[in-house]
């Protein structure tokens, strides 16, 4: 019997791994029936040796499936081992994890056995088991399947803390040349109709407190990276459009692993795009928490992010006219722009310069990165950048200074015309 | 100068400050009995331990800062390191003496007291996240802990709540000392382990074979064609190794 569920994990963690979302954030479930579990603010329980977070017990219902996406290992044309968990199986695996303090809950996904409503109501009962039979209050991340009635994720909504609709192809085009059997505009709807019930679902708390909770955490999606021929800012955009349109709360990049020789994708040993995957994470970040416009990072005249330097240094260097700032005077806004200064650092100098005027050294203790910094502020030093330096010369300064994580062999030679 | 000789304990560092300002005393420093080495131009003197001035100082810091900031100084002092008390009792007169605000970050006693009481507060989110229990035979969660600072104090509201319906134990073994919950309230606990050979049939049946799940889960989520063993070691540090069941051979 164990050997056969350890059979199992093996097999659908496996198949599992290619989700990258792990976040067990976002949700306040709080233990008051004295039951197992309380859920805060997120833990990674163990980092996988690729440095990705263990927070949740991440496995697929099933790997059978009916449809044949060239880009995922559980299509249906692929030879491999087959197998399904009862759903007594997950929820005993769940609650034994967690009470180990292995894990903060369970993301659970599936192919698609039979149809759409099958596969969905079976991820139902096992949230729906473990949140009223044993009253947990862990994290429950539940995959909507595009095609599911409204009725079963509006129930799956009840009992989880997050859903997610994979979009997996950024463009229309290349979606119909991977998935032929799977359209947009059925991944689309399940997030529309999810937008909003929790618009509505937060209404109706403000009004009546005891409501229950319903996605609590929200709706993510994820995107493949590289295994179609998209920009970046084809990328971005549809990135930015689904945070807009659909509230989302975390859009997801995933460096394709090759893992299959379809001549419509690139080839078997090709090296995971991880850089490109860093560099879309970061410009992500800049339009969540830095107040940039994606038009800003991305458009026609630079379809791509630079791969040797981040996207916020990339965009001062092409915006030059808008430094020197003081960042003893400039807003908050403007601070969050300069390369080399994140979020908390900007905070704690706006902070403190309300006592003390602040100068190269403050900033250095502060955690600033002043080897990109230095070129784009004055503070309260006669010290500064006077020299008349082009975005081209800046560039060269500062990837001299630095050496980066991804590139084991900085290019040689200097560009002499750009 | 004087200096000041307490028990070692959070309110004895707080009644230091009291008997600066009861005795109006200059220039200090502070020490514990045991770290305590007489030196030609400074006199001892033993600071006594009252809860109730404790209570006036920190009633009086509270009314200075924050709770969080408040809060950052008692991580500060649990983070156990040397140049913490010293810190402590120059912020607490600065606060008073000099209304110095908690968010003036160019000061650098402020500043050194958010970057520690972030080093303890990283250590505590790593237990919450490392802590790794077995289910012992008479049904009691147990976890063995080495962390570099004194965080059991942190965490315990965290396990209490998250952990209500079974009992639980967790054991520093760096300090010597456990936190036990015995399905009401979370007590400290001293243990005394038995020398030779560990009982085979001190934990549950099932354990082995979770732990063997957890092991064959850890190995089969990664993917090894982006392995990244630099980002793996920073995550996970290798002095947790030997207490996370994933990191065991089999």
């Amino acid at each position: 019997m164990s050997e056969r569920v350890r059979e199992k994990l093996r097999i659908l963690a496996d198949a599992a791994k290619y989700d990258v979302s792990c976040a067990s954030s976002g949700s306040r479930r709080k233990n008051t029936n004295k039951g197992l579990g309380d859920t805060g603010s997120g833990i990674c329980h163990t980092y996988t040796s690729d440095g990705r977070c263990v927070s949740l017990l991440k496995i697929l219902l099933t790997n059978f499936c009916i449809y044949d996406c060239a880009y995922c290992v559980t299509r249906k044309s692929n030879d491999i081992e087959r197998t399904a968990f009862t759903v007594k199986e997950v929820v005993d695996l769940t609650i034994n994890f967690y009470r180990r303090n292995y894990i903060e809950g369970l993301f659970l996904s599936s192919g698609i056995f039979k149809n759409a409503d099958y596969t969905m109501e079976r991820l139902v009962r096992v949230a729906k088991e473990l949140r009223l039979q044993h009253k947990f209050n862990g994290y429950i991340h539940l995959k909507t399947i595009p095609g599911a009635s409204d009725e079963l994720m509006k129930e799956a909504g009840l009992y989880a803390d997050r859903l997610s609709v994979n979009i997996e192809i950024p463009t229309e085009s290349g979606l119909k040349l991977l998935a032929p059997d799977k359209n947009r505009q059925d991944m689309i709807r399940p997030m529309n109709y999810l937008k909003h019930e929790i618009i509505q679902n937060k209404e109706e708390r403000k009004l009546f407190k005891k409501s229950p909770l319903f996605v609590p955490a929200g709706q993510s999606s994820q995107m493949i990276i590289g295994a179609t021929k998209e920009t970046d800012k084809d990328i971005m955009y549809t990135a930015d459009s689904m945070y807009r349109n659909f509230s989302l709360k975390r859009v997801y990049y995933s460096g394709y692993v090759p893992i299959s020789n379809d001549s419509r994708l690139p080839m078997l040993n090709t090296a995971v795009p991880m850089v490109r995957e860093n560099r879309l994470y970061q410009a992500d970040w800049l339009m969540r928490f830095y107040g940039f416009n994606v038009r800003e990072l991305l458009n026609p005249a630079t379809p791509h992010l630079d791969l040797d330097i981040d996207p916020k240094l990339g965009w001062a260097l092409r915006n030059l006219n808008q430094f020197p700032i003081d960042i003893n005077r400039a807003d908050l806004q403007l601070i969050l722009r300069v390369p080399g200064i994140g979020l908390h650092s900007a905070q704690k100098m706006v902070a403190a310069r309300k006592f003390q005027r602040l100068n190269w050294d403050h900033l250095k203790k502060l955690g600033v990165a002043l080897n990109r910094a230095r070129y784009f502020i004055t503070c309260n030093s006669r010290d500064f950048e006077r020299r008349n330096l082009s975005a081209t010369q800046i560039k060269q300064f500062i990837l001299a200074s630095s050496s980066s994580k991804y590139l084991k062999s900085q290019p040689a030679q200097l560009e002499l015309f750009t | 100068m004087t200096t000041l000789i307490y028990d070692g304990s959070w309110f004895g560092l707080l009644c230091c400050i009291f008997d600066i300002y009861e005795y109006k005393l200059g220039a200090v420093s502070v020490s514990t009995p045991e770290r305590y080495q007489p030196d030609a131009f400074s006199a001892p003197r033993e600071v006594h331990t009252d809860t109730q001035h404790a209570a006036r100082v920190s009633k009086g810091l509270l009314k200075n800062v924050s709770a969080k900031a408040y809060a950052d100084l008692y991580a500060c002092f649990l983070s156990e390191l040397p140049e913490v008390p010293a810190l402590i009792v120059r912020y607490a007169r600065a606060v008073f003496s000099e209304k110095l605000s908690e968010t003036a970050f160019g000061n650098p006693d402020v500043l050194r007291v958010t970057q520690i009481s972030k080093m303890v507060s990283r250590e505590r989110h790593r237990m919450k996240a490392f802590i790794r229990f077995q289910l012992t035979a008479d049904n009691i969660y147990f976890a063995e802990v080495e962390p570099d600072f004194n965080v059991l104090p942190l965490i315990m509201g965290h396990f209490k709540n998250r952990y209500a319906d079974q009992e639980w134990i967790i054991f520093d073994k760096k300090r010597q000392y456990g936190i036990y919950y015995d399905l009401q309230r979370v007590e400290e606990v001293q243990f005394t382990f038995s020398e030779g050979k560990s009982n085979p049939n001190a934990f549950a049946e099932s354990e082995a074979l979770y732990q063997n799940m957890w092991k064959d889960y850890f190995k089969h989520v990664s993917i090894d064609s982006r392995k990244n063993t630099a980002l793996h070691l920073r995550h996970v540090p290798k002095r947790y190794w030997k207490h996370l069941i994933e990191k065991q051979v089999y």
